[in-house]
């Protein structure tokens, strides 16, 4: 009964909440005879799209940088990988690599200096990583009117700059979720990206056994003890950071192949939150992170989000109800979080 | 010799406020590039100070108290905003509509306030980013009070004027005209051109009175002597035929351009306030808890519970600015119009010189001055440059989040550097140090 | 009324079953200075967590005895009562904000206030303050601590020594001061502001307030006590005028105990062997545990003991040594020059410490007792690896049997190497850290404070180990411990430390009274090698 308890308090109460309120709506579907079969497959069917960004929150948690508000940053490499792959015509499975290969150029450098950065802001990461992001996009706002790109794909009739809303349409338009796809009692399972996710799952989880993720991880934990063992704190959380981006990047990428479209300027800046509160919803802390809670946190955000809008309309028949309840969910997820951050112990 | 010291005064003066005088030749760049008439910008620089500086001022107190910039003003937005919905539905108007807003926001503010305040003691050493994200959920929690709940089978009220047509959620668009529209501004309206060069005037004045006061006591004279020039200058800029037939003509009705002396006025009181404040026990308490939590809390000062008043009062402020601001804008946009509150607030006050550990009124108002000119010339500046206004919008974005961005991280390298002394204990230090502690691990 | 202004009767205090404090009486009389000296762990401070009601006492079970404060029994349940009380505390950390004047400081909380309109609608709290009616008060304390500066002087940019009688003035202004507890107060004090220090005591002292000074400076103590009291292992072993009390008497009281053959391990004279760590000026800069310029020489299998009293600076060389705290100074090993700050480079040469922080430093508590034991090896030496090329991974089934062999070596008491360090006893923990160590395989071992609060089975099995690493294995061992019995059991030497310098190294059958002068601060002996400390 002790052990039950203490499982429980650790978990922490939003959370159950939470998982209650993603009951309910399941109970609910199935009283209300929404399908809820086809309503369940389609979560498992969207977690690949989401899940890369959220799967970037890890390395970030681990290293000790915390929430890293400003994985916009790697979304930005991301997207200039995209347009940069576009602009030079690359298409299928070759322009999607090639959008990979450019946005992890870009998210090694800018990745790079960000964490050099945030290794002189101990302490403070996060407030400051969250108006990085912010400047970040708006500032690339400006380079997406600005930058010469001439592909008609992506530029304005009038060429004033790229369009805000870019097809992928005979580019790389859902080049992961068609690979091996089939569909089952009316869904459509994206066996690709399923099978990319988890791919990226396995190599961080590989990652995190090798010497530099072990000493990794103990700088976050604790960089005292990371120190005695004569490990750099500071370059071990710029190794998480690095990571964080260039895995942001590659999410951002996965994400716009599923959904069909490439989104610029204001789109990227609330991203960061949704992905955090999604791992922090699965289990996760400012403080500690694993790739299950990526996982079980990415379900039940979709699921949330899949499942409320048929259930809430169904019994509330208001319009908005459920874009508010999202926003209510994700920004308490993350207030709870911070109300529990552990002071921080380094001496940088 | 004097006048080296003279020399370093003025070094070290424009030293501190660097981002103000970097932010003050950017935006008379701008307006040079614009082609904007200065007329044009002193009629819009007028109106938004009478809007928007009460609440910038409200951002000081928590700053004094060590809570860093409250971004979780939106939540006192929020409480004004409910009270401006609450007059409509009672349809109340003039002075007394607006004395209704007041009194209505203020147990609002009161409570939301107090949440916040034992939030965020639970959140030490991440205010800031805290508060931003209570502003977000606040925002859902509004959302679904005004969107969802308001016309339903929880608050069923029934006005067709204030609803949508489903008889359920607020409009999106409420016309303030028969509310509150100007009840405030005009209390008392005088000629801008008069208020302006009797502040100039003023100003200069009480600038070579420093001057000459500080010369006396052998201290360097040259800054003060250079802000008295600044404000003769700006008499001048006032007074040139361009200038001055502009503003003669730019009120309504091509009627000389007027400012509401009374909302002014109470802005001055809050100046005012802001300083007393400080000189009172609770306020000395405050400064106590925001320069060290643990010897305000060893020297027996209940530390939670002054946070919790600094965010409350700062909350309170923070509704009675938005209904200034509202009853100028007109229109109560009810989705959007907090929106941008703490952002827009924070980064003017920051643009003014402030820090997160240091603010002051004038800062707020220079702040206010500075970011709101490049506000209002950015996108024609953007437009002439580049054929494309859009770009001057994105660029005054960029400069807000810029500015906020570049304060928090040199406000988080000086914390680093300056070390552990802040460092929340909430307990107290036992006397004789740790010993028993480290002996029972 | 009664004689006294404080008595403590009969105090004992436990700590989960760990006692220590023991029937312990100290009583104070007003204009009294009491001295109150005693090695660190001998329950100073634990004596005045119950004067000061602060909360660690009462969460733990109370303490055993009475307080009487001018005869009545003491009501006292936390810091604010306390001052009510009429007792203050000028602590060791200066509790001052820099940002205000010593006036501000000096009325800090007590501020004086003139009513108004808002303060009757919203209570004192709106009263604005009378800085001058404070200035005067605050002239006022300070005077009577023999203290001359303006009373708007900004505190931030004070000398120490300044900021020192800033605090006592605080406390001396408030009103209804009896007894004033000074803890260590000339520790941070040049000798100039020392005196100063002692006078101003004196003084206070004449005007009526008791004063209880806690200090190991045993000349301070003839210098300005009246009455002395002596605390050893939780016990009183003294209580006596100071017309009876010499310096080489004071430092045999309060170090000497009953220590039978035995117990004394059997120390070996090893300095003709090559000196394996030579140490020449060596500065550390650990809070704390300041080092001001340390000289050693260590020869090959020898066991070094480094004892001294707390913050006295013995912790601050393993720490300096291995790059955890900044250091400079000439460091060599194994008659090469090891660079300083490089805690890596440390490690390489084969040096490895297990840190007097075992929970903070040594431990990842959230992880297994096998992946914490072959940490520092994999990291430094990248064992207990598979290798591809540039990547690598983690040996699991290694690590499991390397783990498996040091819980047997170490009789490690867990549910097996993959339990969580945090679940453990502190003696376990302890066991893990050194695991940790010699994993390494180091030729030299710092271990510090190895049985710092492990019970005794768990001490006896540590230090057992220590002693076969060295003897079997030829392990170099230096090891920095507050227990001088512990040092005196298994050291071959041991230096003592004194206000960061060696001040003598000694042999582990010198006299109490040679180890207490030592620690206190009088060079009595030069033994070894190695230059003694000044004085």
């Amino acid at each position: 009964m002790e052990k039950i308890k203490r499982g429980l308090k650790s978990f922490g109460l939003p959370r159950i909440i939470i998982l209650l309120f993603f009951v309910f709506l399941c109970v609910m579907a199935i009283v209300r005879d929404l399908n809820f079969p086809s309503l369940l497959s389609n979560v498992i069917a969207r977690m690949p799209m989401d899940g890369v960004l959220v799967l970037a929150m890890v390395p970030g948690i681990l290293c000790g940088i915390g929430l890293n508000f400003g994985v916009s940053i790697g979304i930005i490499a991301g997207l200039l990988g995209m347009t940069i792959s576009m602009e030079m015509g690359a298409t299928g499975l070759v322009g999607f690599a090639v959008a990979i290969l450019i946005s992890t150029v870009f998210s090694s450098l800018f990745g790079y200096g960000y964490g050099a950065a945030l290794n002189r802001m101990k302490g403070s990461e996060m407030t400051v990583s969250t108006y990085v992001g912010f400047s970040v996009v708006a500032l690339m706002c400006m380079g997406w009117a600005l930058l010469p790109f001439k592909n008609n794909n992506m530029v304005y009739a009038m060429g004033a700059g790229l369009r805000p809303t870019i097809a992928l349409d005979g580019y790389y338009n859902k080049i992961l979720d068609d690979f091996g796809v089939f569909t089952v009692g009316g869904i459509t399972i994206p066996t690709g990206s399923i099978l990319f996710l988890l791919g990226m799952c396995f190599l961080v989880w590989l990652f995190l056994r090798s010497k530099t993720g072990i000493a990794m991880r103990a700088a976050g934990q604790n960089p005292l003890f990371a120190e005695a063992s004569g490990i750099s704190v500071n370059k071990m959380r710029i190794v998480g950071t690095v990571l964080s981006t260039v895995i942001g990047g590659i999410g951002i990428i996965v994400y716009s192949q599923s959904y069909g479209f490439m989104q610029l300027y204001n789109a990227p800046r609330m991203m960061a939150f949704s992905a955090i509160a999604a791992v922090l919803i699965g289990g996760a802390s400012a403080n500690k992170a694993s790739i299950s809670n990526v996982l079980l946190g990415v379900f039940l955000f979709q699921g949330i989000l899949v499942l409320g809008l048929p259930v809430v309309n169904d019994v509330f028949q208001v319009q908005n109800l459920s874009e508010i309840m999202r926003i209510i969910i994700t920004n308490g997820i993350i207030i709870y979080a911070l109300t529990r951050v552990k002071g921080g112990t380094s001496r940088g | 010799m004097a006048k080296n010291s003279e020399r370093s005064a003025l070094l070290d003066f424009f030293f501190r406020n660097k981002v103000a005088i970097l932010f003050s030749l950017v935006s008379l760049l701008c307006l040079w590039i614009s082609g904007i008439q200065v007329s044009f910008l002193i009629k819009e620089l007028l109106t938004r100070l009478a809007r928007n500086s009460f609440l910038v001022l409200a951002l000081i107190i928590p700053v004094i108290a060590g809570m860093g910039m409250n971004f979780s003003i939106v939540i006192g937005a929020m409480s004004a905003q409910a009270a401006v919905i609450m007059v409509t539905y009672f349809k109340l108007s003039g002075v007394v509509a607006l004395l209704a807003t007041f009194a209505l926001s203020l147990p609002i503010a009161i409570f939301f306030g107090w949440l916040t305040g034992k939030v965020l003691n639970r959140a030490v050493g991440q205010e800031m980013i805290t508060g931003m994200m209570l502003g977000y959920f606040a925002n859902g929690i509004y959302q679904l009070i005004f969107l969802v709940l308001v016309g339903s089978a929880l608050i069923p009220i029934v006005d067709p004027d204030l609803l949508l047509s489903s008889g359920v959620g607020v409009r999106n668009s409420i016309d303030l005209t028969n509310t509150i529209k100007y009840t405030m501004d005009d209390i008392i309206r005088v000629p801008a051109v008069w208020f302006l060069v009797i502040i100039g005037v003023a100003g200069c004045v009480w600038f070579i009175v420093k001057a000459v006061k500080a010369k006396k006591k052998g201290e360097p004279m040259s800054v003060n002597l250079l802000l008295a020039v600044l404000c003769a200058a700006f008499v001048g800029v006032v007074l040139m035929p361009g200038v001055y037939s502009g503003l003669m003509t730019s009120g309504s009705n091509r009627q000389p351009l007027t400012v509401p002396l009374f909302t002014f006025f109470i802005i001055f009181l809050l100046f005012l306030f802001n300083g007393v404040f400080l000189k009172t026990r609770l306020g000395q308490n405050l400064r106590t808890v925001g320069n060290s939590m643990s010897v305000a809390n060893s020297a027996g000062i209940n530390v939670n519970k002054m946070r919790i008043i600094a965010i409350m009062i700062s909350t309170v402020l923070a509704a009675w600015g938005q209904i200034i601001y509202l009853q100028n804008v007109g229109t109560l946009q009810t989705m959007t119009s907090h929106e941008s509150v703490g952002l827009y607030a924070v980064a003017a006050i920051l643009v003014g010189g402030a820090s997160v550990r240091k603010a002051t009124n004038a800062q707020a108002i220079i702040g206010v001055v500075l970011f709101h000119t490049l506000f209002i010339v950015s996108p024609q500046a953007g437009q002439a440059l580049f054929n494309n206004a859009q770009l001057g919008e994105f660029f005054r974005v960029f400069l807000s989040y810029g500015v906020i961005a570049l304060a928090l991280a040199l406000h988080a390298w000086e914390r680093v550097k300056k070390n552990k002394e802040d460092v929340e204990e909430a307990g107290q230090l036992p006397p004789g140090g740790d010993a028993e502690a480290s002996a029972k691990s | 009324m009664s004689e006294y202004v404080l008595e403590m009767l009969n105090i004992s205090k436990e700590y989960s079953g760990n006692q220590v404090l023991k029937d312990v009486t100290i009583r104070v009389k007003p204009g009294e200075i009491h001295a109150l000296l005693g090695e660190n762990g001998a329950g100073k401070s634990t004596l005045m967590n119950i004067l000061f009601g602060m909360p660690v006492i009462s969460s733990t079970g109370g303490f055993g005895g009475r307080v009487l404060i001018d005869g009545e029994e003491s009501k006292i349940t936390s810091p604010n009562d306390a001052i009510h009380a009429g007792i203050g505390m000028v602590h060791q950390e200066f509790m001052l904000i820099p940002g205000f004047t010593v006036t501000e400081n000096i009325k800090l909380n007590r501020e004086i206030g003139r009513p108004n309109l808002a303060s009757r609608v919203f209570g004192k709290s709106m009263e604005i303050l009378d800085f001058e009616a404070m200035a005067k008060d605050a002239e006022a304390a300070l005077r009577k601590v023999g203290m001359d500066i303006d009373a708007y002087t900004m505190v931030a940019g004070l000398p120490v020594g300044h900021m020192q009688f800033i605090e006592i003035a605080r406390e001396v202004d408030k009103k209804g001061i009896k007894l004033l507890v000074f803890d260590e107060p000339t520790a941070v004090l040049t000798e100039q502001e020392a005196a100063t220090l002692i006078k101003a005591m004196k003084e206070l002292a004449a005007s009526g307030i008791a004063i209880l000074f806690i200090t190991h400076r045993l000349d301070e103590v003839i210098n300005a006590a009246d009455q002395i009291t002596i605390l050893r292992d939780g016990t009183q072993v003294a209580d006596l005028a100071v017309a009876d009390a010499t310096v080489p008497k004071l430092a045999e009281l309060m170090i000497g105990r009953e220590m039978d053959r035995s117990e004394l391990g059997d120390p070996r004279d090893l300095t003709q062997e090559p000196v394996v760590l030579s140490v020449k000026n060596l500065t550390v800069d650990m809070p704390g545990e300041t080092v001001k310029g340390v000289n050693l020489e260590v020869h090959k299998g020898e066991i070094f003991g480094i004892g001294g009293l707390a913050g006295q600076g013995k912790l601050g060389i393993p720490n300096g040594i291995m790059g955890m705290y900044p250091a400079e100074g000439t460091v060599s090993f194994e008659g090469e020059a090891i660079e300083l700050n490089n805690t890596k480079e440390a490690l390489h040469r084969g040096l490895a410490f297990v840190s007097e922080d075992r929970r903070g430093v040594g431990l990842l508590l959230e992880e297994s007792i096998e992946d914490n034991i072959v940490f520092s090896a994999m990291q430094s030496k990248g064992e207990y690896l598979h290798r591809f090329g540039p990547f690598s991974l983690k040996n699991t089934g290694k690590i499991r049997r390397h783990a498996q062999e040091m819980i047997k070596l170490l009789d490690i008491r867990c549910t097996g190497p993959g339990q969580y360090t945090g679940r453990l006893s502190g003696g376990n923990q302890q066991k893990v850290c050194v695991a940790k160590a010699i994993t390494l395989g180091p030729k030299l071992l710092f271990v510090s404070e190895p049985t710092r609060g492990i019970d005794i089975g768990a001490k006896k099995l540590v230090l057992d180990f220590l002693s076969r690493l060295n003897r079997e294995e030829g392990v170099t061992v230096v090891m920095v411990s507050s227990e001088l019995v512990e040092l005196k059991s298994i050291c071959d030497r041991i230096a003592i430390i004194c206000e960061g310098k060696v001040e003598a190294i000694m042999k582990p059958t010198d006299s109490d009274v040679d180890f207490g002068l030592a620690m206190s601060g009088y060079q009595m002996k030069e033994k070894g090698g190695a230059e003694g400390g000044e004085n």
